[in-house]
């Protein structure tokens, strides 16, 4: 009996976690569509959220269709089909890497800076001066940050798209020895509406994920900067793992479009 | 009729039981501190009565309207009678000083800035901060002067009850003692009812008409600040005079 105590314990702990997260996620979602809406806040939150994320994401994304390149040319390379390189490349790009890179640096980068930011608020009493202010917290902090991150993100990841792919244009013209412009007319003639929507209805999906996630560990982060510190790295690495999970659940609902 | 009114208010979180049926009441423009060691309630006591959180037991009474009852813009109604000054002043650091004291102003209530920025400065000057300050940012400012700007926040709006946690806690004697000279003064001009929460005697003798004592969770005494020192209370003669032995015993967890 001693034993199954703890796997109770835990196993209640992960209900009630989960319970409270859904909750504050229907909150959240009910503010988004109730006035007052901050519309300079959330202006703020988008350049903050998505254009500052654009070096990291614009370096990744061309490194990552650079090692794509080489990857598919060895593998293609193996049963004489080379020649494949620029239409693998963009498939792989737009479809699957282009959204979880991007994801995924977006969740290091804004998770944690939004958990740290609510946490610290939380902690010095800053969220709850706001109520005493007559002002919706949620509305204020939540909403602004949901918003910026579901809008920005697809809009990031189609520049990513286009890196990446001329991250593998690079390397496939420059040591692959393909030529540039049938590289080009490949890839385009073979990349269609679908792959890009695809990708781009799954990073908004991570977006929404990675700003719920940074929200809700600051607001219920406590005791001073342990706290704070203990909830950024949960924003980071839960906003990670429900990225790849979402990421595969979605693959398979839109793998037939 | 009470300004505010506690009845049987108890709250717990999980096994911890923290507030333990507080009955209290506060007179309309009277000033009222609740002393008590620290984890004995006094925080979540103001935390229930401005609703930011929701006592499992009991009712609160603000202006004869049960204030745990209401929800959405019936109680956003009554928050706008309070002010309140934070612990650590509470500032918003991304706002600078200004805007921390016109945020209620304008957020809470659509003023326009030009507007809501005049009377920022009105109330800085109030608390005896130029208008050069305005425009700071709260973190370069000390200890004393975000209280200062915690406090011009607070009676931004012009409320009818200012709540004040610890309002000298981490400050020195010289600046705690300015603090709690604005305190009465400001409290005298505006006709306010005030209710704070502090551990320092020496505020609580000099900001208060009437003092109450807190543990474990109920008011133990309360009568005039005049009678502190003759209460007859174990409880607060160990608590005034800074005893460690007698009836209240370190709380090891809080």
């Amino acid at each position: 009996m001693n034993l199954l105590a703890p796997i109770g314990r835990v196993f209640l702990t992960f209900l009630a976690q989960t319970g409270r997260l859904v909750l504050f996620m229907l909150s959240a979602l009910l503010n988004c569509v109730r006035p007052p809406i901050y519309w300079q806040l959330i202006g703020q939150q988008m350049l903050r959220i998505g254009y500052f994320s654009l070096p990291v994401v614009g370096l990744t994304a061309f490194f990552t269709g650079g090692a794509l390149a080489l990857q598919i040319y060895v593998g293609g390379n193996r049963f004489g089909a080379e020649s494949v390189v620029p239409n693998i490349v963009v498939l792989g790009i737009t479809r699957e890497l282009g959204p979880v890179i991007a994801g995924l640096m977006v969740a290091g980068r804004v998770a944690a800076a939004i958990a740290a930011e609510i946490g610290t608020m939380r902690v010095t009493e800053q969220i709850d001066a706001l109520t005493t202010l007559s002002t919706n917290p949620m509305k204020y902090l939540v909403v602004p940050r949901l918003v910026a991150a579901v809008v920005t993100l697809p809009l990031l990841v189609l520049v990513a798209d286009a890196i990446g792919v001329f991250g593998g244009y690079v390397i496939s013209t420059s040591s692959l020895g393909f030529n540039g412009a049938v590289y080009i007319k490949n890839t385009m003639d073979f990349v269609t509406d679908g792959d890009v929507r695809s990708g781009v209805i799954k990073v908004a999906v991570f977006g929404f994920i990675i700003a719920l996630m940074g929200c809700y560990n600051g607001f219920h982060s406590r005791g001073g900067a342990q706290g704070v510190g203990a909830a950024t790295t949960n924003a980071v690495v839960t906003s990670s793992i429900l990225i790849l999970a979402a990421n595969y659940f979605l693959t398979s609902i839109l793998f037939s479009r | 009729m009470a300004k505010v009114e506690l009845r049987g208010v108890r709250k717990r979180f999980g096994p911890k039981v923290v507030l333990d049926g507080i009955d209290l009441s506060i007179a309309p423009g009277e000033s009222l501190v609740v002393i008590g060691g620290s984890g004995t309630g006094k925080s979540v006591m103001i935390k229930c009565v401005l609703g930011i959180l929701r006592p499992d037991e009991g009712e609160i009474f603000v202006d004869g309207k049960d204030v745990t009852k209401l929800h959405g813009d019936a109680h956003d109604t009554v928050l706008r009678k309070f002010g309140m000054l934070f612990q650590g002043a509470a500032l918003f650091d991304s706002l600078p000083v200004w805007e921390n004291v016109a945020f209620g102003l304008i957020q809470g209530r659509g003023m326009a800035r030009k507007q809501a920025k005049d009377i920022a400065t009105e109330k800085l000057a109030k608390v005896g901060l130029g208008p050069e300050v305005a425009a700071l940012w709260p973190s370069e400012l000390s200890g004393g002067m975000q209280k200062r700007v915690g406090l011009a926040r607070a009676i931004a709006a012009d409320p009818e009850i200012i709540f004040f946690d610890e309002p000298t806690t981490g400050l020195d004697p010289i600046m705690a003692d300015v603090i709690n000279d604005l305190i009465v003064s400001t409290v005298k001009d505006l006709g306010v009812t005030t209710l704070s929460i502090t551990h320092d005697m020496a505020s609580a003798r000099k900001i208060s008409a009437r003092i109450a004592m807190i543990h474990k969770g109920r008011i133990v005494w309360e009568g005039p600040t005049a009678d502190i020192d003759n209460s007859g209370n174990p409880f607060v003669d160990q608590f005034i005079h800074g005893r460690a032995q007698g009836p209240i015993q370190m709380e090891i967890r809080s």
